[in-house]
């Protein structure tokens, strides 16, 4: 179910990539495909019912690994998060450069170069 | 291998540095960057023919984060830092127009670290996370100039090249969601063990799709031709020359190869997908008015020569396309390098302003012809041996059609190179001549010649059978192995 959201999530973000003109739009249909993976990464690492995985002192590690949420996926949608915001700073730099130049948001407006 | 995460943490740690250090003067800046990528040169060097792994930390896989370098890796490395050393020269005496050259060198080796460790990399998380930190460099070197069609080419490449990185992170989670593992080695052992499935099926769909987009095949190549004539001339060096290689063609071919395993749906893809962009890039670039546009139309359809060659799978076809891939990085950076000395000089870039530049800068004259004729594949130079190669093992493979057009879109590029060469150098100038700056900087002019030197003698290198050259054989050998065990 989770992951038919996430796919619509994609979906979503992908059809405001390609329809959007307006450059703000664009990105922010980016950072909407981008959240729908990363949502998918953590639901992966999901299970009902689990314990953080912090292994105390004197905790069996045998019933920790049974019962604990699975923890790279979340290390690894940190690492993700991490890297969006810096291409997402640079793209919101741009836009405004582009924003100087044009007085315009709107890609349509924007015709220096032939595709 | 303890010297494997200096690859990365050297050109890290001076692109840290030099922002602080260059405020002061620009010189500083050029030496300490110069220093670090002719450091980096000299590791990559001393890697050829060496192979093993780094374990992070000295937590073993799968636990743990490996480096890990083996015969394509070194090659690439090679290739990066060899390309990367030369340009960085070049950068000295180019780069001074536009200002602030302490932060066009630290993105610079931002970039360059993020390709070693793409190339090193030995599990997919990681692997994707250089990919990312290459790929926002080159986004914001795309726009350095900061002029209204660097910002618009930067805005689409980074949109694109974002969309490409989604891409292909969501593969490497399916792939974790499927086996449980994100080394490159565990996973292939654990797809060995547990069989293809749907969700993988679409993971490679979504590898394939991403890494097309970042390689700029043909019909994922809209963004190329605008982000690489944007940049500076020295970025569309790296950029054509050895970006789209180390972070799209490399990753394609370690992942089909190595891990996935190469299926023959997949290996037809490959074909596919190279025969349209040599086509598409081959027609494209016969019609380009702005001599960077010609070369960077140009880049699509050499790739797609190179990926033809590993889409037939055969050794003949790895190793056709792995001397392609070394042919077209020193070529195609050569020839940026010299549409930057014409840009330079003649202060326009459109073939119909261009014209009698011969005499005005004969370093930058010469060395265009040298890599013009390699790269069409004219004998004796090295391109003529690696498309050799690829044609013959088209025909071995039964692939008739690709080999016929793979020779027909040879002289296509024969055209294309000679009309930008007599536009830019051979002809008279136009009466409507743009001021013209003779000569070539020293600074300039070395690393063309080097990189010249390198296209005539790969040629004769590979003349007799592809005798060890850089290390190509123990290259393809990698690959031909198939999927990694541990």
């Amino acid at each position: 179910m989770i992951f038919l959201l996430c796919l619509g999530l994609v979906a979503v973000g992908i059809y405001g990539v390609l329809a959007k003109t307006n450059v703000v739009k664009i990105v922010l249909s980016l950072l909407i495909v981008e959240h729908g993976v990363r949502l998918m990464l953590v639901v992966i690492g999901y299970r009902s019912q689990g314990v953080a995985p912090i292994l105390a002192v004197g905790s069996d590690p045998a019933a920790l690994s049974a019962s604990a949420v699975d923890p790279l996926p979340q290390a690894l949608v940190l690492t993700s998060i991490v890297i969006g915001l810096s291409v997402l700073a640079l793209l919101v730099a741009l836009c405004v450069r582009l924003y100087e130049r044009y007085g315009t948001f709107d890609v349509t407006e924007m015709r220096r170069l032939r595709g | 291998m303890p010297q494997l995460p200096f690859f990365v943490a050297i050109p890290l740690g001076a692109a840290f540095v030099l922002p602080l250090l260059g405020r002061r003067s620009g010189r500083v800046a050029d030496l300490l960057a110069n220093a670090t990528l002719a450091l980096l040169a000299a590791l990559a060097v001393a890697a050829l023919g060496e192979e093993g792994s780094f374990s992070v930390g000295g937590w073993e896989a799968p636990i743990g984060i490996r480096l890990h370098l083996d015969g394509l890796s070194s090659l690439m490395l090679l290739l990066i830092n060899g390309i990367g050393a030369l340009v960085g020269v070049y950068s000295v005496e180019f780069m001074k127009r536009y200002g602030s050259i302490a932060r066009y060198h630290g993105l610079f080796l931002f970039m360059v670290a993020g390709m070693n460790g793409a190339v090193l990399a030995g599990d997919l998380f990681n692997l994707w996370v250089f990919i990312e930190i290459a790929g926002v460099a080159s986004y914001a070197l795309v726009a350095f100039g900061r002029e209204a069609e660097d910002l618009e080419a930067s805005f689409r490449y980074a949109v694109l090249g974002s969309l490409a990185s989604t891409l292909i992170l969501a593969g490497v989670v399916l792939v974790y969601a499927v086996t449980g593992r994100l080394d490159l080695a565990h996973v292939a052992v654990m797809l060995a063990d547990i069989g293809r499935s749907g969700p993988l099926h679409f993971a490679v769909g979504l590898f394939v799709a991403g890494l097309a987009l970042k390689a700029a095949l043909a019909p994922f190549h809209a963004w190329l031709p605008d982000a690489h004539p944007a940049a500076p001339a020295p970025v569309s060096a790296m950029l054509s020359g050895v970006l789209i290689k180390a972070i799209g063609v490399y990753v394609i071919a370690r992942l089909v190869f190595n891990v996935l395993g190469a299926t023959p749906e997949i290996l037809a893809a490959l074909r596919w997908l190279g025969m349209l962009s040599m086509v598409v890039g081959g027609l494209l670039a016969v019609r380009q008015q702005d001599i960077k546009r010609l070369l960077a139309y140009s880049s699509i359809g050499q790739v797609g020569y190179v990926v033809v060659g590993l889409g037939l799978g055969t050794p003949l076809g790895l190793a056709g396309a792995l001397f392609h891939l070394v042919n077209h990085a020193v070529c195609k950076s050569l020839l940026f390098l010299d549409a930057g000395a014409v840009e330079r000089a003649a202060g326009t870039r459109d073939l119909g302003e261009l014209g009698g530049l011969g005499p005005v800068i004969p370093v930058a004259s010469r060395t265009s012809l040298l890599a013009s004729l390699s790269i069409a594949g004219v004998p004796p130079f090295g391109g003529f041996w690696s498309k050799l190669l690829i044609v013959v093992a088209c025909i071995e493979a039964g692939q008739l059609g690709i080999a016929i057009a793979a020779v027909v879109f040879s002289v296509v590029t024969l055209v294309y190179q000679l009309r930008m060469q007599r536009g830019c150098f051979d002809r008279p100038a136009p009466a409507a001549a743009a001021a013209v700056v003779p000569g070539t900087p020293p600074l300039m002019a070395a690393p063309m010649v080097t990189l010249a030197v390198f296209c005539v003698g790969m040629g004769l290198l590979a003349a007799p059978g592809l005798a060890q050259p850089l290390g190509i054989a123990s290259a393809v050998a990698v690959l031909a192995k198939g999927v990694l065990g541990l």
